[in-house]
């Protein structure tokens, strides 16, 4: 009898009830319901807003990205006016923190190199001289870190001789006070003596060696870089394996995780970007779970975007080719970001400055796109 | 994180009698398929009601698929964060957005470019999926009309946007038995809005400004009134929350989280809107695309910025499973005769899709040998050896170009140059080394190959 009647008092409460299967037992129940309340079983609860409490998914990882600084100041015994730190990821971009802020480099040549015209317009008469062409760089495009490039070393093309590039090295460094990267010509028989010269030629002053690879003295290049105070860019291609075995190689010389940043190559948007990127949030996640051997930064050349024809090429029927190329660009960094990597070796100040401010507005508090959320209206 | 599902716990569902009707040769294989997504239940006629109930819950993939649309659009679906981890499944799909005070001609233009467009790439024709209608005036009866002659002129998916429950139910009097997108529930219009999703049957997508909770509660609400189909649209601010809120989203699907696990929108339009420019809205769409969105809207339709975002897209969403890759052999372009240029590539299908297109736009009568690299481009190839002499021969003399021409003569890539000394060996051919981007073959063929 209880029982029933603690029935009929939650009936009184109820908007709405929903019978299935039930048996009732008893001599005379007499249920006073409104007809109109009676509604067919549905599976529906009444609507209603509750509130919920949304909890961030946790992430928790055993390892994290080291940083790595890049140019002497003053006080650490080099001469550039800043330096810049790359790295030191605790979580995926995103997930709970915002990423580390990118660095980008402004490449720079040492000679003349054909380029499409929505990079060429810009340096036009800066591409003989790579202490001017730096100097642009930093003074009218704002760059904060400059590569130079010393592509005439490769005996294919001008052979210039690893003296003659380090003096390159040093006009550059006189030129611009920003920390500095320096490249070489690609060819693996000429590089190890020219990196070596330069990285005598810039001592103390904390540059980015670019780079070492597996088919070429990665010995002479590093120890050259310990020798000197320099970092090393360890370039693989797209395969995580070669990454780490190489990375490997470099501490055995006595590099630390301070000291490398990796490569392991951009493919371009439209040309096997889904290569690099995945190749990149692999080694990203492989190191926040604690393999040692990836704990680096990652570097991108994303200047190869102007290897796909969609950038390079002028073709009108895609549409204005000094929007469509330095937003291949940058579209290819911004992407490369979102997978994990910290350092954008770039070549076209509109896609740099483009890529620069997306990602204020990303990470910091500058409201540039905002508030109004009615969109509709707009 | 989600369990894995095994072959073993799909297993037990499913008949055991081997029939081979499915096309797999066992039940147990038909399993395993099932769960890379290769197969489908239905291929399986033996199934059990209640075993089809069972192995559809284990199966529900991490983030709910909503599809819309008169031309069906499928959005979400979703398994793994990452895609190396397994594939995405269904790409970001694509709206352009009109509005209710938009010119006449305007009007038309915007709905026949969504109509029309499309761009080949690699084989694959891509194409913008759907119109998003704003109702800018906040009037009802602007909005009906417009909503109305957009509907008569596209069959592409609609989103009906507006903030008036007056406006939207009008606009689904008309269009609502082609399941628009309805948008946008709020925590103020959930009941309204969500009593038309149900009237009309229509997905529904909440909107909840930089706010989680508040976002989960308006889709818990809809949940309870038996709405499954919703996507969730965070705001798209781009503050330094913007793709957190996205990637959190993400995970909590990941982490079997029943009312967030949602197809999520995003919409670049309200960067351009918002004193953006194209360049701006692109970058907008890139980012989101990288970070989950499974929808989005944008403004400026632009060829040079909706390039790169369909390029972006088509990368993604590539199966990493396998290779892009085309069949090898003989490829006839125009009307080749016996003194046609042969040409060599590789079956890797960025390189077979890009040479064609040089060739074709060319405009040269010629032989094309796709040579079986594993779907390995040129250079990579060569380097791996699945582009070396003796494969060529292999192809040379499998595919019998011999006898369709009366030369032995063929051109290969410039970036494959090196093997040309041990291949005119090895076949005895006579090889030209071609230029090293297949957009000169033109030039090539008018010159070199006919001095
Ligand atoms: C994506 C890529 C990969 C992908 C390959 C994906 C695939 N399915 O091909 C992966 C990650 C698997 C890979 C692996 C390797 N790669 Co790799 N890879 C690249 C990368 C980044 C892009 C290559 C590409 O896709 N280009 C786009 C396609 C469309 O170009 P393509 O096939 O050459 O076609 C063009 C031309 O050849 C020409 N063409 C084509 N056919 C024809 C026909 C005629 C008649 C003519 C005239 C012209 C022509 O026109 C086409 C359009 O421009 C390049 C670096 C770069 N160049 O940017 C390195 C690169 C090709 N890889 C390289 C190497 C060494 C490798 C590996 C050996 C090393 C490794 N990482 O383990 C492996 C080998 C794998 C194998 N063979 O099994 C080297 C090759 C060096 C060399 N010259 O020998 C490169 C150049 C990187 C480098 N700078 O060191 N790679
Ligand atoms: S059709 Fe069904 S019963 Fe027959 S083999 Fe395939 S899974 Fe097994």
């Amino acid at each position: 009898m209880t029982d029933i009647s603690r029935l009929i008092e939650a009936l009184k409460q109820a908007e709405q009830i929903e019978m299935e299967g039930i048996k009732v037992v008893a001599d005379e129940l007499e249920l006073t319901v409104s007809p109109l309340s009676v509604l067919p079983a549905v599976k529906k609860v009444a609507p209603e807003y509750s509130v919920q409490t949304f909890e961030k998914p946790l992430v928790k990882y055993r390892g994290e990205v080291s940083p790595v600084r890049l140019g002497n100041t003053k006080a650490e015994g080099g001469t550039r006016n800043h330096s810049i730190t790359v790295g030191g990821d605790k979580t995926m971009p995103f997930e709970s923190e915002n990423p580390s802020k990118p660095a980008v480099a402004f490449d720079v040549f040492d000679m003349k190199i054909p380029l499409p015209s929505p990079v060429r317009m810009h340096f036009e008469e800066v591409l003989e001289d790579p202490a001017e062409w730096a100097k642009l760089c930093v003074d009218k495009y704002g760059a904060d870190m400059v590569t130079i490039h010393l592509i005439s070393t490769d005996p294919g093309i001008k052979d210039t001789t690893a003296r003659e590039a380090a003096k390159t090295v040093e006009d550059v460094l006189q030129a611009v006070k920003v920390p500095m990267i320096i490249g070489g010509s690609g060819n693996p028989d000429k590089d190890p003596e020219v990196l070596k010269k330069a990285a005598e030629a810039a001592q103390g002053e904390r540059c980015l060696i670019n780079s070492v690879s597996m088919n070429l003295d990665y010995k002479k290049i590093g120890s050259a870089c310990l020798d000197n105070g320099h970092a090393v860019l360890s370039w693989t291609q797209l395969d995580i394996n070669n990454q780490k075995t190489l990375n490997k190689h470099l501490f055995s010389i006595g590099l630390k995780k301070e000291d490398i940043i990796m490569d392991p190559t951009t493919a371009p948007l439209g040309y096997g970007l889904e290569f690099s990127f995945s190749t990149m949030e692999r080694i990203r996640l492989a190191a926040l779970k604690g393999d040692d051997d990836l704990q680096m930064p990652i570097a991108s050349g994303t200047t190869n975007a102007w290897g796909a024809r969609e950038a390079w090429m002028k073709a009108p029927e895609w549409g204005d080719w000094e929007k469509r190329g330095p937003l291949w660009e940058a579209v290819t960094a911004m992407s490369l970001w979102l997978a994990g990597c910290n350092l954008f070796m770039m070549i076209c100040p509109t896609s740099i400055e483009l890529f620069k401010s997306m990602v204020d507005v990303l990470s910091s508090d500058k409201k540039e796109i905002t508030d109004d959320m009615n969109w509709i209206g707009l | 994180m989600r369990k894995k599902v095994g072959s073993l716990d799909i297993y037990k569902y499913l008949p055991k009698i081997n029939c081979k009707k499915c096309g797999e040769k066992t039940c147990m294989a038909f399993g395993s398929q099932l769960i890379e997504r290769k197969v489908e239940l239905k291929d399986c006629p033996h199934l059990k009601r209640e075993s089809l109930k069972s192995l559809e819950e284990i199966l529900a993939p991490a983030v709910r698929e909503v599809v819309f649309g008169e031309l069906p659009v499928s959005i979400g679906g979703e398994e793994v964060l990452y895609r190396h981890e397994l594939t995405y499944f269904n790409q970001t799909a694509i709206a352009i957005d009109i509005h209710d005070e938009m010119g006449k001609e305007e009007l038309s233009k915007r709905i026949k470019f969504v109509n029309n467009f499309s761009h080949e790439r690699i084989g694959e024709t891509l194409t913008l999926q759907a119109i998003a209608i704003r109702n800018r005036s906040g009037d009802a009866a602007k909005f009906e009309k417009c909503v109305e002659e957009t509907a008569k002129r596209t069959k592409k998916a609609l989103i009906l946007c507006s903030w008036n429950f007056e406006a939207l139910n009008k606009a689904l009097e008309i269009i609502g038995h082609k399941k628009p997108l309805i948008y946008a529930a709020t925590k103020d219009t959930w009941k309204e809005v969500g009593g038309l999703a149900v009237k009309y049957n229509c997905p529904v997508a909440v909107f909840a400004d930089n706010d989680i909770s508040e976002l989960k509660s308006v889709v818990n609400a809809l949940q309870r009134m038996g709405i499954d189909d919703i996507v969730v649209d965070p705001g798209s601010r781009l503050g330094p929350c913007t793709l957190q809120l996205f990637v959190m989203l993400r995970r909590s699907a990941m982490d079997e989280d029943k009312v967030l696990n949602r197809p999520i929108l995003g919409v670049p339009a309200a960067v351009y809107l918002q004193g953006g420019n194209g360049l701006k809205e692109a970058m907008a769409a890139s980012l989101m695309m990288a970070k989950y969105a499974d929808l989005i809207i944008l403004h400026n339709i632009e060829i040079w910025a909706l390039l790169p975002i369909l390029t972006l897209r088509q990368n993604l969403y590539t199966d990493p499973r396998r290779p892009v890759r085309v069949e090898a052999g003989i490829k006839e372009f125009g009307s080749p005769d016996e003194n046609s240029p042969v040409l060599l590539t590789t079956n890797f299908a960025l390189t077979y899709y890009t040479v064609a297109s040089d060739i074709e736009s060319a405009k040269v009568d010629c032989y094309l040998i796709v040579l079986d690299t594993d779907g390995i481009g040129v250079e990579a190839a060569v380097a791996g050896r699945q582009l070396s002499a003796s494969r060529v021969k292999k192809a040379i003399d499998e595919t019998g170009i011999g006898k369709k021409v009366r030369h032995k003569k063929m051109a290969i890539p410039g970036l494959a140059a090196r093997i040309s000394g041990e291949l005119e060996q090895l076949c005895g051919w006579k090889i030209l080394i071609g230029p090293n981007d297949s957009s000169d073959i033109g030039k090539f063929i008018e010159g070199r190959w006919k001095a």
